[in-house]
């Protein structure tokens, strides 16, 4: 990321584009946008996939395109560079707790789960509604390829958790 | 590049859109919620790791190519997928086999790539290395789970084992645009077995010995599965051509 004094103005623009399928998360907030150049007016955004299936890159590229443009930068170019590879880390902690705010457990740190050990207890997950530290997970792979399936036994509530990756 | 390198990134290209189409025929057919929703994850990833390689075809063979018309308009002969991932779904127990098979080549294939002089493939290889952790560890516990389950369970797996050992041969015998690559799959065939025997004993299933092993796939020399797939994948864009959406 070269996110500097100069040209914070950018990177504050590309915090209005949300990532469509959880609308409450920037894309800076996601770590997808990786750097931006600026030659005069034109502006070259270098985005990442965090899975490579995702299928919201076409639309977020797309969304860069129109908030830039519309603050009256052209051409804007969109590239795509999928190493080093996205990982949960680079979710600013702003962006987790927003997140969690939403309703979605935010990733825990990356450290300490991503076992490839068969049967590995589940990783103790926080209920973004009521707190409660007694979840069970109920699915590795939920409603998008970021999401595990989560149930909290204390408020009886399904959560998604934004798995670590 | 060389067209026979450029044949090689559409041999692992195929070999993930093959698989994920057929992973995508269990859509709303899951033996439940949680593990339909699993299986076509699966599927979207393998799909996302074919566009990446698709695109990288594409610029390769340049010529107008793009990932739909190396998807969408090149016929069976052309497709350069192992046989095994064109295998029908079968039963759960099948299709978690192939699924396990596959996720572990892949495994030890995109960590050999990780130092390959190529950037842009290594690139690719390390992205989709962090999916197929999830795709490896998911299918080994469902072997183990199959295997060592109830006796319906078992007899399921075993039958699974018996109809794709004869197709996991082919992974390590090279074709000429793996050798001319610098790819070494035979290198890699001492670690896929080794893991195989050990979810295979903690599954309670026998490993099968002296079977012959079919294959042909990565040249082009498919079982009577393709031809079906890919009239399927292919229909829309065989039937309107240049359709769009």
């Amino acid at each position: 990321m070269n996110r500097t004094a100069e040209n914070n103005a950018l990177w504050s623009y590309l915090e209005e584009v949300v990532d469509p399928e959880i609308p409450v998360l920037s894309i800076v907030d996601m770590g997808i946008v990786r750097d931006i150049q600026q030659t005069g007016q034109a502006l070259t955004v270098t985005i990442t996939p965090t899975y490579t299936g995702c299928p919201a890159m076409d639309v977020i590229a797309a969304a860069i395109r129109m908030e830039l443009m519309a603050k009256g930068f052209s051409p804007v170019i969109i590239k795509n560079s999928i190493s080093p590879a996205w990982t949960t880390d680079w979710m600013t902690e702003h962006g987790k707790q927003k997140l969690k705010a939403y309703g979605i457990a935010p990733p825990n740190p990356k450290q300490q789960v991503c076992s490839d050990e068969l049967f590995a207890p589940h990783e103790a997950v926080q209920c973004p509604h009521c707190h409660s530290w007694h979840t069970s997970r109920i699915s590795e792979f939920g409603s998008t390829a970021c999401k595990a399936l989560y149930k909290c036994a204390a408020c009886k509530e399904p959560f998604d958790y934004f798995k670590c990756h | 590049m060389t067209q026979s390198y450029t044949n090689y990134i559409l041999h692992l290209a195929d070999n993930a859109l093959i698989l994920g189409q057929r992973n995508a025929e269990w859509c709303g057919h899951g033996p439940v919620l949680e593990q339909d929703i699993a299986i076509t994850n699966i599927s979207l990833d393998l799909i996302g790791q074919a566009r990446s390689l698709y695109q990288y075809a594409a610029e390769l063979k340049g010529n107008g190519a793009t990932e739909d018309s190396l998807a969408f308009l090149r016929t069976e002969r052309e497709f350069k997928n192992c046989l095994l991932a064109e295998q029908p779904n079968g039963d759960w127990a099948q299709t978690i086999l192939r699924q396990f098979f596959v996720s572990t080549f892949q495994f030890y294939l995109y960590q050999s790539l990780l130092t390959h002089s190529d950037s842009t493939l290594a690139a690719i290889a390390e992205k989709s290395l962090k999916e197929v952790r999830y795709h490896l560890r998911w299918s080994s516990e469902w072997v183990i789970r199959l295997g060592d389950g109830t006796e319906e369970s078992a007899r399921r797996m075993n039958k699974a084992v018996s109809e794709l050992w004869c197709y996991t041969g082919e992974f390590f015998v090279p074709a000429d645009y793996e050798t001319a690559a610098g790819s070494d799959p035979a290198g890699l065939k001492d670690a896929f077995y080794s893991k195989v025997r050990e979810v295979f004993t903690q599954a309670s299933l026998a490993v099968p010995e002296n079977v012959f092993m079919h294959t042909g796939g990565k040249n082009g020399m498919h079982t009577e599965h393709l031809g079906f797939i890919l009239s399927d994948l292919q229909y829309m864009q065989r039937a309107y051509p240049g359709c769009e959406w």
